[in-house]
């Protein structure tokens, strides 16, 4: 291989966990194994691909042991990066792991900058760039779901898909090409509505692709959830029964919570950001003041508003303030808080035709009912095992795949009365080179191979 | 050893379609030139098919013609049957081919090579270059004469070490009834150049009076035979057909009999060959669900019986090649004047030029023609003209010429050979171009007359011509851009009456003729100017209205690329370049691109490396 720097990074999450894993690319990979690791049994200096060492870090230096552990070498390119690679699996728990790490910053390696891991395997070949690009998502995956997805991804689950519709046009342009370049020939005699099925077919499976984008990237970056409600409506409770646990401030007094808590929970796979604000109330006090205009104007930022209405106090100024605030460009779920209290809540006609959620947070009532509204508002395929469908997170992806769709619709269009060739061709073409954006695929002079290989031509 | 007494700007070795444009091109812009040919008498011969252009070749004609070179009024003077190619596919694949009358082809061009000034033509076998001082200095040849020169270009086509193959019989030669050129590539080889092998083929020439003609298809030309020059005015040679027969199950079963001993299925021949152009037991062994193949029966001339059946190139024994012609029908008697054949030969991997073809290891020396790895007579004419531009230019101290990839057929081909190289004979597809709606055979002379001009190859007196049209093209554009039409019940009612409706009132005449229903001809109905318009004029503004849109797009496409196009990787270390994997290292270095432009289109060089090559550029400009 080449001579590149070593790195090495912990690749466990932060926090305290069983184990931790410090993960090492690089040609001194070996050499690092060796100076801070001493295997239990012999191994005659020398490691063995794939092959489990057990074995305790030492510190070089003082000669201290740091902790035991499990050592793993492999070699390349039958690494992740292609390079060589050394694991060390040792107690979890950040001194112990950061006390491994720096003795091998000591030995000749240098810490990794985040994602470099990936960038190397993508850099070597190992992986293509849609692959590359959810590696880095399983990394940041906020739920499970996402993290299956980005799995999927990985895989090439969504590589396969785009790469499938890409053969399918490719054999459609190797043919309008024959057709062009060797009228004598007469490939032409070949179907030419088999490119028509092929173009119908990439537009069926890139509309699928890009109308996944929706949820593929819901799932990816969750949604923000923003509960807004006057002072003392219950908001804090709500995103207490909501956490279950007691970390925003519940109190009786109003105005309590200024500022805006956020705080992320995951509903069957679906990220909700819950934002708590400030009670909205006519107020002079210049901080809470500043807290309500935040508010009123993350009403039209958020994904949803939860507009929490205490149904133990009469309707309110403030609620109406509320209720005017909200746009009918973000959902909004309509929420009677406190149900477990007397019902003093008298709603204006403008509520007649709302649908009204009941809950009494305090007694979890509701509580459920209203995750699952909230999800449900999002996800299309909601019940539907989100594993099992195909979805494009990236905005990258739903970007090319859209501008290509744009370029099939064009030609659908022209179905009546087929384009001429040439035109098809440079069509065909954009398309072709949007979707090796994607893989990161070139494919120059295989078009040459296919159109020979497809069609008997030449004199 | 003589040395010879002159001392000469440019010596070409070689006189074929390369040779001789090359030859041409430096003399005419005043460099004392050589041309060594091993026989004057096969001067600018056509060694298999009779015919001039086709798709992409065509266009390539045309650009040889328009800078200034001789192909297109030698095929306009010589030419027997004239077509018009793809006539009802748009204008940008529309090519023009000819069947050409080969000796009259072949004299032609020795008479023009005769009258030309500053040009000498020996007949010569050069086997070796003469360096002195590592410096090129000149050519050996194998009667003993040194001829001394500043430049060299050699076009050896299939001549170095020629190896002829039919059946299991093989014999050295350049072409069936010539001698090879033998030495040449060795000391090739001991300058330090890899050179390697490739395969060729042609089919046999039949006697056509053994041919029952009355059985098989004719196939005429174009009613008015369209020239392929920009000059030629009017074509003046007796216009005759060619046939169209098929081969037939039997056919195939002959050859299938004859592989056991065919020189291709045995092993014999080490060479590549080109996939586009198979031989027939290539074809039936490939496609062996196909029934028949169809074989154009090409004439050789005026003056000949001899015809040339295309697509059915062979190496196999003669035997079967007697029996396998005779099995198709009409050709149940026919007699073979010359057989067909297979040739080896050796060639110089173009990765090891610059894109003015001048070699990288060698400064002042030129390859030019299937010494690079093409075949087609118009590829190597194209690559000549270009090698002999650039030869005499450096003589004179001048930069190269070199065409972008957006600017001609000739541009994508250097560019493909000098930053892909060759490792099966090369021909020219109008796939290869990525701006083909801009590279049409129609607008060859507004693409590159200026830069012939500008050269040194037109004279005032066609450029004058040409800068007229190009001036009535821009007036008519204009006119059409500023004409509304008047929307009168009489107008609307012609337009109606010719299947165009829907007009929106007071629309221009230039969408009007963007629309596909409409043509000039349509126009002409309700717009009495243009029944003036000359119709080269009208044919340049129609395309040019029509294809607009994507033309627009192709435009764009150029100017984003043309900063990669315009990068120069000089200089460069690959070895310790960060990031680069080393599969791209070792490209990189072996390909040796001279831009990113080039870089970039070298298999296995991925976007991300080129990325990581523009970093490392941008460092070394800091540093």
């Amino acid at each position: 291989m080449y001579k590149r720097d070593t790195i090495a990074a912990i690749s466990t999450p932060p926090g305290t966990g069983g184990i931790a894993v410090i993960r090492v690319s690089g040609d001194n990979s070996e050499k690092i194994a060796g100076s801070v690791f001493k295997p239990a049994a012999t191994n005659h200096g020398g490691f063995e691909s794939h092959r489990f060492y057990f074995g305790k870090v030492v510190d070089s230096e003082e000669r201290a042991v740091i902790d035991e552990a499990m050592v793993v070498m492999m070699f390349a390119p039958r690494s992740y990066t292609r390079e060589n690679i050394l694991e060390i699996h040792c107690h979890g728990g950040a001194v112990v792991a950061e006390k491994v790490l720096s003795e091998i910053l000591k030995s000749g390696a240098r810490l990794a900058e985040p994602g470099e891991f990936t960038k190397r395997a993508f850099l070597n070949g190992r992986i293509d760039l849609a692959q590359a690009e959810s590696v880095i998502d399983i990394i940041e995956a906020k739920t499970e779901a996402a993290l299956q997805l980005a799995q999927q991804q990985r895989e090439g689950f969504f590589s396969r898909k785009v790469t499938e519709v890409a053969e399918k046009l490719r054999l459609s342009l190797a043919l309008v090409e024959a057709c062009i370049d060797f009228p004598e020939d007469d490939p032409g005699s070949a179907d030419l509505s088999a490119i028509n099925s092929s173009i119908s077919f990439a537009d069926t499976v890139l509309a699928q692709l890009s109308s996944s984008y929706g949820d593929g990237h819901l799932i990816r970056d969750g949604i923000s959830a923003l509960i807004a409600g006057k002072p003392n409506a219950g908001k804090s409770s709500l995103l207490n029964a909501l956490l279950k646990n007691e970390r925003a401030i519940v109190t009786h007094i109003p105005g309590t919570t200024r500022d805006i808590i956020e705080e992320s929970i995951n509903i069957n796979g679906l990220a909700v950001k819950f934002l708590d604000t400030a009670g909205i109330r006519h107020t002079d006090d210049p901080v809470e003041q500043e807290g309500i205009s935040r508010t009123l104007a993350r009403i039209t930022t958020a994904d949803i508003v939860i507009f929490l209405l205490d149904s133990s106090r009469p309707y309110s100024p403030e609620d109406d303030m509320i209720f005017n605030a909200l746009g009918s460009e973000v959902p909004v779920i309509y929420v009677l808080s406190k149900c477990d209290l007397p019902f003093l809540i008298d709603l204006p006609d403008s509520f007649d035709n709302i649908p009204l959620l009941r809950i009494a947070a305090r007694f979890d009532i509701g509580v459920a009912e209203l995750l699952t509204r909230v999800r449900d508002t999002f996800l299309k395929s909601a019940g539907e095992d989100l594993r099992e469908t195909i979805t494009i997170t990236r905005t990258r992806h739903r970007d090319a795949i859209d501008s290509a769709l744009k370029i099939i619709r064009r030609l659908r269009a022209f179905k009546e009365e087929p384009l001429e060739l040439e035109l098809l061709a440079v069509d065909l073409r954009e398309i072709l080179f949007i979707l090796g954006c994607i893989t990161g695929e070139t494919t120059t002079d295989d078009l040459l191979d296919l159109i020979f290989s497809s069609f008997c031509i030449g004199k | 050893m003589t040395v010879y007494e002159n001392i000469y700007d440019v010596i070409v070795i070689g006189a074929g379609h390369a040779g001789c444009e090359a030859a041409l091109a430096a003399a005419r812009l005043g460099s004392a030139t050589l041309l060594l040919t091993i026989n004057l008498d096969a001067i600018a011969l056509m060694s298999c098919n009779p015919a001039i252009g086709g798709l992409a070749k065509g266009q390539l004609v045309k650009e040889i013609d328009a800078l200034g070179g001789e192909m297109a009024k030698n095929i306009d003077a010589t030419g027997i049957q004239f077509r018009t190619l793809n006539t009802k596919k748009g204008p940008a694949v529309r090519a023009s081919r000819a069947q050409a009358d080969k000796q009259l082809y072949r004299l032609r061009m020795k008479q023009i090579l005769e009258n030309q000034k500053n040009l000498h033509i020996k007949q010569g076998e050069v086997i070796s270059l003469y360096m002195k001082n590592g410096l090129l200095s000149g050519v050996d040849t194998r009667s003993g004469i040194r001829f001394l020169g500043r430049s060299v270009i050699i076009t050896t086509g299939t001549f170095m070490r020629g190896l002829i193959h039919i059946g299991l019989c093989n014999y050295p030669g350049g072409r069936g009834g010539d001698l090879p050129s033998v030495g040449l590539s060795d000391n090739l080889m001991e300058l330090g150049f890899r050179v390697a092998r490739l395969k060729t083929g042609t089919p046999a020439r039949l006697d056509s009076r053994t041919i029952d003609f009355t059985r098989l298809e004719k196939q005429y030309g174009d009613d008015i035979p369209t020239p392929f020059s920009f000059s030629t005015k009017e074509i003046k040679m007796p216009q005759v057909p060619c046939h169209i027969a098929y081969t037939n199950p039997r056919s195939h079963e002959i050859i299938r009999s004859g592989l056991s001993r065919s020189p291709l299925y045995t092993g014999k021949i080490e060479g590549v060959g080109p996939r586009y152009c198979p031989s027939i037991e290539d074809k039936v062994v490939k496609f062996p669900e196909k029934e028949r193949h169809q074989t154009f029966i090409e004439p050789e001339g005026l003056s000949t019986v001899e015809v040339y059946p295309s697509g059915l190139s062979t190496s196999l024994p003669i035997d079967i090649q007697f029996a396998f012609y005779r099995s198709i029908e009409g050709f149940e008697n026919v007699e073979i004047m010359r057989p067909a054949y297979a040739i080896e030969y050796d060639y110089v991997d173009p990765v090891q030029l610059h894109a003015s073809l001048e070699t990288k290891l060698i400064p002042n020396l030129y390859h030019a023609g299937q010494i690079n790895g093409t075949s087609g007579y118009e590829e190597a004419a194209a690559q000549g003209l270009i090698a002999g531009i650039n030869a005499s230019r450096r003589v004179s101290g001048k930069e190269p010429l070199v065409l972008g990839r957006s600017e001609a057929y000739i541009g994508v081909m250097i560019d493909d050979l000098v930053t892909l190289g060759v490792t099966e004979p090369y021909r020219m597809f109008t796939s290869r171009a990525e701006y083909r709606l801009l590279l049409r055979e129609d607008n060859a002379d507004l693409r590159l007359r200026e830069k012939g001009y500008m050269l040194g190859l037109a004279d005032d007196e066609l450029y004058a011509e040409f800068k007229r049209k190009r001036e009535l093209i821009d007036a008519e554009i204009s006119r059409l851009k500023n004409s509304r039409i008047a929307s009168s019940e009489e107008e609307l009612d012609f337009l109606a009456r010719h299947g165009v409706n829907d007009i929106q009132k007071g629309t221009t005449l230039e969408r009007l003729l963007k629309r596909p229903e409409v043509n000039y001809e349509i126009i002409s109905g309700i717009d009495p100017v243009s029944r003036e318009t000359r119709s080269d004029v009208k044919e340049q503004v129609e395309i040019q209205i029509k294809y607009g849109g994507y033309i627009e797009r192709q435009l764009e496409h150029i100017s984003r690329a043309s900063r990669q196009e315009n990068t120069r990787l000089e200089n460069l270390d690959y070895s310790v370049i960060k990031g680069l994997t080393a599969e791209a290292k070792e490209k990189l270095t072996r390909f040796k691109p001279d831009t990113l432009g080039q870089a970039s289109r070298i298999q296995g060089i991925t976007p991300a490396a080129i990325s990581v090559l523009s970093i490392a550029l941008k460092m070394q400009e800091r540093a």
